[in-house]
């Protein structure tokens, strides 16, 4: 009898659970390229979005690097399976924005869902990245950075370099008192050749890298980098090649250590690098703005941001945007935005929030992270500045760094190799601009 | 008296030929076919437009100086990466073919590289080489020599030429050894009694019965530099620097995969169809014949 009673409580405990009326929870897919300390910040964000409500439930996954996760959305969306939303690095972006109807963009998808938005709530070097001429925000920046010039602090004491150095000259001659003083292998250095000496090099000098406002204003576009000044600052880096005073470190981030490991005193790199310079630089390092030539007008001008953004993909039901809405909001609230950037290193998307940090006093003890701000909101950003968005950048870039590594290497002078990364340049917006119609 | 069995059905034999014939038409005939038909097309990456240009990618890949300097590349990266790693993986099948001591874990050392994979490969070569932190490498800047792969083509393609050839002598190892020990004793036993010293032993009798395994290695091997490298030099030197650890078909991942450019892309692979099609009729035709089975 005990036992039949108890297998009767089991099953009546059991329909009961399973009678309760289940929520409906509609479930948005993100994919992203996050990896280490930056997949964390996004599953936790995941988290906290999906405890702060019950209707919709964030899904992160991660499917490999920039350029593998979009293949894998674009892959997607060809099999009719996109994700809701998608994690898209800067130079994905004019690939991104010209399939129309494959993207929902954001300033509409806003409007659709009724969630309060404001796009002048956000810093405009940031979103004007992501937005269309006319300011219509296309997608949301989610991990965005710019490029800063890292010091080591000890062995510019050693070397008797007592200021940090402001302008391009500054840097040439402090890398020669670095050689002298025995980093022989290694005066200055950059990571990312192409974003560093043609894209936020022309940015910080108010110079275009092609027309059309870099291309933020139509595909059409033309490059313009092989001007007298990108000619000079190429052959002075050639001139440097040669007795390493400037030693290349490749197209990627992949030799970033060197100025961990103390080789390269001075090292160009994304303001991203913050995470591991904290974790790996045994000596006193801060960041500084990037140099520049004193005898340019106007420079420095403002700096363009590099980082990634999240597009939401087309074809999907009313309901699963208006969670992609709220999930958005989510983001952009203030405190939130002020937390993520103070803990992460990422730059904040809203002004609000930028004013926060400061009233905080987050930046008296962290300096380092406020430099990329300082560079993106030095002046009101021109034609020049806003941003950069030519048909696919990521073959773009390597073309441009092959023929930064001719002149380097001394295959072709510095207007040759310029002369040449234009053209074939061109070639390639040209076939662009023919699928993009 | 008829002995062997009769199957009357003409059937039959299609049958029995049929699960073959599906495979290779379901994962060799239909994507090259597919890769044929994309050549002609002019698609975004989303595959929302899609608009017929019949030769247009052809002609735009045949305009690219870049192309041409990437045929160059391919010819002497794939030439190295043969030769050596058919030459080294001989000798050292000829060696662990001796009465060694402890030649069972020999051999398995030797085929482990064939379990990593190309880019893992790849990384373990940059560890080793890269310019300032590699483990060689800081000893030969130390010995004065400028090792610098980021800038310097030679460097660098003599970087890529080793990762491949380390990850393909496994291989090669494995199929000398197994022809080596095919080859009966007796042949050279009897080489031996008349004189002929281990040298042209190995010249006059294993190597002309190695023909068959040597053979099939290097088609094997020409198929694999032109195809399964392009892990390690995306790993190695994203084609660098300036373009000269570009192979063709690194350039068919790099513009179709990274850039974006499927037409393009396609019109590559189909050219590099063709060349290895070509390279294999000439094989079969000309070295063939110098094989004795």
């Amino acid at each position: 009898m005990k036992l039949r009673h108890f297998g009767l409580a089991t099953t009546l405990a059991t329909t009961l659970a399973l009678a309760s009326p289940a929520q409906a929870v509609t479930e948005l897919q993100w994919w992203h390229a996050m990896t280490g300390g930056n997949n964390d910040v996004v599953n936790r964000l995941a988290e906290e979005f999906n405890a702060s409500q019950s209707d919709y439930k964030v899904v992160p996954s991660y499917k490999g690097t920039y350029p593998d996760t979009m293949n894998a959305g674009i892959a997607a969306f060809r099999a009719g399976n996109a994700p809701h939303i998608m994690q898209v690095f800067e130079v994905g972006t004019a690939t991104m924005m010209s399939a129309t109807g494959a993207v929902k963009p954001v300033y509409q998808l806003m409007k659709d869902a009724g969630e309060p938005f404001d796009p002048k709530a956000y810093l405009p070097t940031i979103t004007g990245y992501y937005s269309t001429s006319k300011g219509d925000m296309l997608s949301f920046p989610f991990n965005s950075s710019s490029m800063v010039m890292w010091i080591n602090k000890d062995e510019l004491k050693k070397a008797g370099i007592a200021e940090i150095p402001k302008t391009w000259p500054d840097v040439f001659a402090a890398a020669k008192k670095l050689r002298a003083a025995g980093h022989e292998s290694c005066g200055f250095s950059n990571a990312w050749a192409s974003w560093a000496h043609i894209e936020q090099f022309s940015a910080w000098h108010n110079v275009a890298i092609g027309t059309k406002a870099n291309g933020l204003d139509g595909f059409d576009t033309e490059l313009k980098f092989n001007s007298p000044l990108h000619v000079k600052h190429l052959q002075n880096l050639v001139d440097l090649q040669k007795d390493k005073t400037y030693d290349y470190s490749g197209r990627d981030s992949k030799n970033e250590a060197r100025f961990g490991s103390g080789e390269c005193a001075i090292f160009l790199t994304s303001s991203g690098y913050y995470g591991t310079a904290k974790g790996t630089a045994k000596f006193d390092f801060t960041s500084a703005p990037m140099p520049y030539y004193p005898d340019v007008a106007g420079a420095p001008q403002n700096s363009i941001i590099g980082g990634a953004s999240l597009w939401v993909m087309g074809g999907k039901k009313p309901e699963e945007y208006k969670g992609v809405a709220k999930f958005f909001a989510f983001l952009s609230d203030t405190n939130r935005q002020a937390k993520l950037h103070q803990e992460s290193g990422y730059l904040p998307i809203t002004k609000a929030a930028y004013e926060k940090s400061i009233k905080d006093g987050f930046y008296e003890k962290n300096p380092t992270l406020q430099t990329p701000l300082k560079e993106l909101t030095n002046k009101e950003p021109t034609q020049n500045s806003r941003g950069l968005r030519f048909g696919n950048m990521v073959q773009m870039r390597d073309l441009w760094a092959e023929e930064i590594e001719a002149a380097l290497a001394g295959q072709k002078t510095a207007q040759a190799a310029l002369d040449s990364a234009v053209a074939r340049g061109n070639a390639i917006l040209r076939a662009f601009e023919k699928t993009a119609k | 008296m008829e002995k062997s069995a009769v199957f009357n059905s003409k059937l039959l034999p299609y049958a029995l030929l049929v699960p073959q014939l599906v495979i290779t038409f379901v994962f060799f005939y239909w994507p090259a076919s597919q890769a044929l038909w994309q050549s002609f097309l002019r698609e975004d990456a989303f595959g929302l437009s899609s608009e017929f240009i019949g030769f247009e990618n052809y002609e735009a890949l045949f305009a690219q100086p870049e192309y041409y300097k990437a045929m160059l590349t391919t010819v002497v990266f794939s030439t190295l990466v043969a030769v050596l790693s058919l030459a080294i993986a001989l000798l050292f099948a000829t060696q662990a073919d001796k009465n060694l001591k402890a030649a069972q874990v020999y051999k398995t050392f030797m085929i482990w590289p064939y379990a990593v994979a190309p880019a893992v490969a790849g990384v373990l070569w940059i560890f080793m080489f890269q310019p300032s932190l590699g483990t060689l490498a800081q000893p030969l800047r130390f010995m004065g020599f400028d090792w610098n792969p980021l800038l310097n083509g030679n460097h660098a393609m003599a970087l890529v030429v080793m990762a491949a050839v380390w990850k393909q002598i496994s291989y090669n190892f494995l199929f000398f050894l197994a022809g080596l020990q095919s080859i009966p004793k007796s042949v050279i036993e009897a080489g031996a009694i008349d004189g002929a010293g281990p040298m042209r032993r190995f010249w006059t009798i294993v190597f002309p019965l190695l023909s068959p395994t040597t053979f099939f290695l290097l088609v094997v091997n020409v198929v694999y530099v032109f195809f399964d490298t392009f892990g390690i030099i995306d790993a190695v030197t994203g084609g660098g620097p300036a373009g000269n650890t570009t192979t063709l078909v690194y350039k068919v991942y790099a513009d179709g995969r990274l850039g974006g450019d499927l037409g393009g892309s396609a019109a590559q692979s189909v050219v590099l169809m063709i060349i290895v099609v070509a390279l294999t009729a000439v094989q079969f035709r000309y070295v063939e014949r110098k094989v004795q089975y």
